[in-house]
């Protein structure tokens, strides 16, 4: 008897959860559809399931309109730059606030965490004017600084909250033993920091892969990114739907199968490790 | 002696980034203060003047910032409303036995990681289009009038949007939170004849507050910029009916070429940023003693 009311309820929760599921999926299911339709059966009305004429032109044509693999290679390039410096930057620092931490260490870091709450667009304009006056507008190396800063407080907590768990004890034992402080942090300190490492690496990947305000206002054409690949597209003369859809779907394809494969990782990252 | 080698090693590798942030903290903000006293525009940059506080009381007065305060506030305030309430039974949902749970995670999660730009030209397009939008096809089919969303209820779009990508970040975190949950707890209330609703009341709620304290620091620090759903859908309109601060700052600077209003509307938005920060950071302060 029982067993059969547990039966009815793991049938009842599955069929809301796929339902539910499927109810947020349903935008970026609708946007890959759009992307394999021709133009004319993306704007059917009653709308074109699965009965149409698939075809992949839309997927050339946006190669050809505006060469994807460009602003693909500009988000890779902005996005794996800004974040690997601010590792570079950020790992000594939490290193050092996890393991000699001062009276004015919490301090500190709420200092950087609140400059990340200082809205981009207050200090849009003299940004815009150095990076203009210095003849840097529309390059991949403005984009890859102004990012980097904007990441750093939160890969500096995040990587603060993954070397803090790392048990003291075993550092100093090695320290007992007479390690030096490089030979510290090359054999004890790094491999149990890797995941921790990992995780802040991906999801700031993630948050420069898709940041749009100084993507979008900073450049053009030759450093643009997929951001600002895609906003071109709302333009009037933009608007094919098919193409729409076949360009969104490339600009957002290898991000999301990166958070898919990570999402593990990203949950402890995300909350600072405040949720486990 | 090992200790004070330490700790001067410790302040030596904490000074550039400490060093680095002051200086992208401050010269942006000193320059931002010193052209908010300036009658400065791009259109006319030879001929600027000082003109003292002006700019700011001819900000602060405009009827276009408290509309974009209000339409801020509201943006923030909903979206959080929205992700919270219906993210924690989607993760109550999630967290049951469910047959084909992790393709089922992966669908909800997913727009998290759609780029702004994209899930706003999609929504836009796509299903909110009054006359092709999936949207307009689902009322038609029920009998309803479709609705054309950025023009009737603009604000109301774009809150949607935009909480659709943040819905995913909520209920992932507060299903990793639930799946934490002390299973024994909730045998022993189960076996003393607990209900459903009071276990959720007194168990489940009280272990998800700090998960929530988690999501609401996370999202109004992004959620008080938003930008690029704004600019792809509206571009602010019809008038100012989806003006944000970040909006209203970024068309006075870029579309206008007025400098010293726009720095002193991005003080204004500095101001107000602290002032939740403020809040904010003390919640986080104590999460962090923890």
């Amino acid at each position: 008897m029982a067993r059969k009311v547990t039966t009815r309820r793991v049938w009842v929760s599955t069929v809301a959860a796929w339902l539910f599921g499927f109810l947020i999926f349903l935008p970026i299911l609708w946007m890959v559809l759009t992307s394999f339709k021709s133009e004319l059966d993306a704007f059917a009305m009653p709308p074109k399931f699965l009965l149409f004429h698939w075809t992949t032109e839309n997927y050339a044509t946006v190669q050809e309109r505006s060469d994807y693999f460009h602003h693909a290679l500009n988000s890779i390039i902005i996005a794996g730059g800004s974040t690997l410096i601010a590792m570079i930057i950020a790992i000594p620092a939490a290193w050092s606030m996890a393991f000699s931490p001062t009276k004015r260490t919490k301090d500190v870091l709420l200092w950087m965490l609140s400059t990340k709450m200082m809205p981009s667009v207050g200090v849009l304009v003299p940004i815009y004017l150095i990076v203009r006056d210095l003849g840097m507008l529309d390059t991949r190396t403005s984009l890859v600084i102004i990012l980097c800063f904007g990441n750093l407080p939160i890969v500096i907590w995040m990587l603060f909250t993954y070397f803090k768990e790392i048990p003291k004890d075993i550092l100093e034992a090695a320290r007992m033993d007479g390690a030096t402080i490089g030979r510290e942090l090359v054999y004890v300190l790094t491999p149990m920091a890797v995941p921790g490492l990992a995780s802040t690496l991906l999801l700031n990947f993630i948050l420069a892969w898709n940041e749009a305000f100084w993507t979008l206002n900073l450049s053009t054409l030759e450093a643009a990114p997929l951001t600002t690949f895609i906003a071109s597209y709302s333009s009037p003369e933009g608007l094919f739907w098919a193409k729409l859809s076949a360009a969104s779907t490339l600009a957002i394809a290898p991000i999301i199968i990166l958070g898919w494969f990570t999402q593990r990782q990203l949950v402890r990252g995300l909350t600072f490790g405040a949720v486990k | 002696m090992a200790t004070q080698q330490t700790q001067v090693l410790g302040r030596a590798l904490l000074m550039p980034a400490v060093a680095l942030l002051f200086i992208w903290m401050i010269v942006p903000l000193a320059m931002t203060i010193y052209f908010s006293t300036l009658h400065y525009s791009l259109l006319d940059s030879e001929n600027w003047s000082f003109v003292g506080l002006e700019n700011f009381r001819y900000f602060l007065t405009d009827p276009a910032f408290l509309t974009s305060l209000r339409n801020t506030l509201v943006l923030v305030g909903s979206i959080l409303a929205i992700t919270i309430l219906l993210g924690t039974p989607l993760a109550l949902l999630l967290d049951q036995p469910v047959l084909g749970r992790s393709v089922v995670r992966l669908m909800v999660i997913a727009p998290f990681f759609v780029m702004p730009t994209v899930s706003a030209l999609v929504w836009k397009n796509l299903l909110m289009h009054p006359v092709s939008g999936l949207f307009a096809w689902i009322a038609t089919s029920l009998g309803l009038t479709p609705i054309d969303w950025f023009t009737d209820v603009p604000l109301f779009a774009v809150i949607l949007i935009v909480a659709w990508q943040w819905l995913p970040f909520a209920t992932l975190i507060l299903l990793t939170a639930l799946q934490s949950q002390d299973e024994e707890q909730k045998e022993a209330a189960e076996m003393d004849g607990a209900s459903a609703l009071s276990k959720f009341i007194y168990l489940t709620l009280p272990h998800l507050a700090r998960p929530i304290t988690v999501v609401i620091l996370i999202e109004t620090i992004f959620l008080l910029t938003v930008f690029a759903e704004i600019f792809v859908t509206t571009g602010g309109g019809p008038g100012l009916q989806t003006t944000n601060i970040a909006f209203l700052i970024y068309a006075q600077a870029l579309i206008q070429f007025d400098v010293g209003n726009a720095s002193a509307g991005g003080l204004v938005a500095v101001v107000i940023a602290n002032i939740v920060a403020f809040f904010l950071v003390r919640i986080v302060g104590r999460n962090l003693e923890a």
